[in-house]
């Protein structure tokens, strides 16, 4: 089920990071977890959600290069000022949310988001 | 599939355009600049969106494999009509067993380099998936030499 932002933002009692303005204008289908930015490059979908407990400037960049809509930092991770500034360049809202990895997946997927998941990855 | 344009170490002759990167060994602040850098270019010049993030996939992650191996590379883009080229040239320690490091999983990352993100033992392996053609040389302590190739068709 497509998903705007903004209802994310409130399943998971997040903080808007930057980004609010397109808290509307983006809607995803499928989120998927991580930690390793590899594992994301390697099995995601475009326009999918990444949520990630490691809050440098590479979860960015992933998020950037694998075209992916949004990241929701986890577990209260907070990204540095210059990764945040250079979110809002690049128009990828970060959300961050004091729930852990998996009560934030849960929720998510409890309101019907999919998973961005290896089995249906690029070129498999 | 036709074999992508040119060679290894050979000038990439009848390439439209070509642009350079430097990449700085070490430097986890600037990783991903390189990438970034490339990504809009070859949306600004029109390369469908697939093409791109298979792109910008395999350079992100060959920029960060210079980043935490190498102490300084140079990834070089060259635009074919028909194909995309990736080089990435590195003067660092060297690939002692490319069979190896294709495996899924294998890694020579320290924890310091997975704190990152990274290290994981898919950057190569990833590359491959999203290319056409991945060649590797690599001389042991002296660099390697990556050769990305990505059909436009």
């Amino acid at each position: 089920m497509e998903m705007t932002l903004r209802k994310i933002t409130e399943i998971l009692d997040a903080q808007v990071l930057t980004g609010s303005d397109l808290l509307d204008k983006i809607s995803v289908e499928r989120a998927g977890a991580a930690d390793l930015m590899s594992d994301v490059l390697a099995y995601s979908h475009a326009g999918a959600l990444l949520l990630t407990g490691l809050a440098n400037a590479q979860s960015l960049h992933t998020a950037d290069m694998a075209e992916l809509k949004a990241i929701v930092y986890v577990r209260g991770k907070q990204p540095n000022e210059e990764t945040i500034r250079l979110a809002a360049s690049r128009l990828i809202p970060l959300l961050k949310t004091e729930l852990g990895m998996f009560e934030s997946c849960g929720r998510l997927h409890r309101a019907g988001l999919m998973d961005n998941g290896k089995s249906a990855g690029p070129h498999e | 599939m036709e074999n992508p344009p040119g060679r290894m170490n050979e000038p990439a002759t009848g390439s439209l355009l070509e642009q350079s990167y430097k990449i700085e060994g070490g430097n986890f602040v600037a990783a991903g600049n390189a990438a970034t850098k490339l990504k809009d270019l070859l949306k600004e010049i029109k390369i469908p969106a697939d093409v791109i993030r298979r792109a910008a996939i395999c350079s992100f992650e060959a920029e960060m494999n210079v980043v935490m191996y190498a102490r300084r590379g140079l990834m070089k883009l060259n635009v074919f009509p028909a194909w995309i080229v990736l080089q990435v040239d590195d003067e660092g320690p060297g690939i002692p067993d490319i069979e190896m490091a294709m495996q899924e999983g294998y890694s020579t990352a320290t924890e310091a380099m997975r704190e990152y993100g990274f290290g994981a033992g898919m950057g190569l392996p990833n590359m491959k998936k999203n290319s056409d053609r991945l060649e590797i040389q690599s001389v042991i302590g002296q660099g390697t030499h990556l050769r990305i190739s990505i059909s436009l068709k």
